[in-house]
């Protein structure tokens, strides 16, 4: 297999990659909203309960859990998971980053001034205006460098989909190795990761810049 | 000492009132039976030493805090009343109404730092208020001229002085045109040299007769713009009545008081 050959095939692997990334974000930035609210909700059923998700999530490899969405259908229920593997891969990677970016979320929303809420409060803002007008917006500044460390970690993340064979770049670049006895598919592949990361950090830097208009 | 003595001969009607106020922190009685009412135009000033309860008693008036016994109405209209010997909140739609009649400046200003000082001043009116954005805009900057901070409207809070961010505050809080407007301590964020430009506003706002209660350490001034004084100490009040009642005063707690700030 020639070099051009093996770059078109990871280049198409890349896609996917790029697909599992972008729709993982997509879902997992306000799912984790949604947790953070619950993590932080005065009801300490909801609370603890959704303390405890987190720490599940948090505390058990991503590789396991992507496992676990995609066979408990068959294990539990005895449903056909074919068509199931790229879904079973977004769930998992969406709900176990909506758990990582929850704890953002509530180091952020907990760090602003309650006098923020107060003025809110007396200029007469319902909660859900102070919350997007007044709060998420100086929160969202705070996290920012937080958040792209999970997004960089994401990049790489993508891998672990192999777990589930889904077939995204890793799992193709493995596939070449074994099968031309080459090192280069892996060399390849690091250099895609690298870019993608480099462009990666280069938006959450350009974002970073565009909140520093205040301080 | 009765504050009774009223010497204004126009019927002045009462824009706030608050009766037999009483507040806990679990064992600790904060607010024991303090009543307090202010009049149109009038200024109302609350001194006294830290603990005594002031600020505890402006955030109940600014319902950021709830009271435990006691009514409260603002133009009149009950906001809580006494029922069978209980306290009772008004229902979530009136109180959003009756809250409509106060504006609050904090000690620590809380202006939003994302927002420009134009938009911090005009977003309530046009978010909450729903009103016209031009005519609100072209209020704010007529408020900005009279703080002095017309060439400031686009800067963010962190580019101001404390003294400035307060100008700011009071304009925010004005721009909802408030009935009463309450000021929580003012200039105690405030370096010494920035505390005259903020009184400068406030003393203009009384001579305009707005309605005001002011918690402050500030004696002279308290002493000066003041329609009324109220000495609070350990969560009651202690003495009430005009200025010179209360100052020239031979209360003893009051007279004590007075030697430890005037040091």
């Amino acid at each position: 297999m020639s070099f051009q050959v093996m770059l078109q095939q990871l280049s198409s692997g890349m896609l996917n990659t790029m697909g599992i990334f972008f729709l993982t974000l997509l879902f997992s930035l306000p799912l984790g909203l949604l947790i953070a609210f619950g993590r932080m909700s005065k009801n300490k059923i909801i609370s603890g309960f959704i303390s405890v998700i987190i720490s599940i999530l948090r505390g058990t490899p991503l590789m396991l859990q992507l496992m676990v969405w995609y066979f408990f259908p068959f294990y539990l229920f005895g449903w056909s998971i074919s068509g199931w593997r790229f879904p079973a891969v977004i769930v998992g990677f969406s709900i176990n980053y909506a758990a990582y970016f929850a704890e953002i979320y509530r180091s952020g929303i907990e760090a602003i001034p309650k006098g923020q809420y107060e003025a809110g409060q007396i200029l007469g803002y319902s909660k859900v205006q102070s919350f997007f007008k007044i709060i998420l917006p100086q929160v969202i500044k705070i996290i920012l460098p937080s958040i792209t460390n999970e997004v960089i970690t994401l990049v790489k993340d993508t891998s672990l989909a192999f777990s589930i064979t889904y077939i995204e770049m890793f799992t193709l670049a493995k596939q070449i190795a074994a099968s031309e006895t080459s090192m280069m598919p892996f060399v390849i592949s690091a250099v895609f990761y690298y870019i993608f990361n480099a462009i990666v950090a280069f938006v959450m830097g350009r974002l970073e810049k565009k909140m520093s208009y205040y301080s | 000492m009765s504050s009774e003595a009223n010497t204004s001969s126009i019927q002045q009607r009462v824009y706030f009132e608050m009766n037999n106020i009483k507040k806990s922190f679990g064992d600790l009685q904060v607010l024991n039976d303090i009543s307090i009412s202010v009049q149109e135009g009038d200024v109302l000033s609350i001194i006294g030493p830290s603990g005594s309860g002031k600020s505890t008693l402006l955030r109940i008036a600014t319902m950021l805090e709830t009271m435990d016994y006691g009514d409260m109405s603002y133009m009149g209209e009950k906001a809580v009343s006494v029922v069978d010997g209980k306290s009772v909140y008004a229902k979530p739609a009136r109180l959003k109404e009756i809250k409509k009649n106060f504006g609050l400046v904090f000690q620590n200003f809380n202006l939003f730092p994302h927002y420009t000082v134009l938009k911090n001043i005009t977003d309530a009116p046009i978010s909450v208020q729903k009103r016209d954005k031009t005519e609100v805009e072209a209020e704010a900057m007529e408020l900005l001229r009279k703080m002095g901070l017309e060439d400031k409207a686009d800067a963010y809070p962190s580019q101001l002085s404390g003294g400035q961010q307060q100008r700011v505050a009071i304009a925010r809080a004005l721009a909802l045109k408030p009935n009463v407007l309450f000021f929580d301590e003012p200039t105690s964020a405030l370096d010494p040299e920035l505390t005259g430009e903020v009184l400068k506003v406030i003393k203009s706002l009384a001579e305009q007769h707005m309605t005001m209660v002011i918690v402050t350490h500030e004696m002279n001034f308290a002493k000066n713009i003041s329609d009324r004084v109220v000495f609070m100490d350990k969560g009651v009040v202690a003495l009430s009545g005009s200025p010179e009642e209360v100052f020239g005063s031979d209360n003893e707690r009051m007279r004590e008081f007075l030697g430890k700030v005037s040091h």
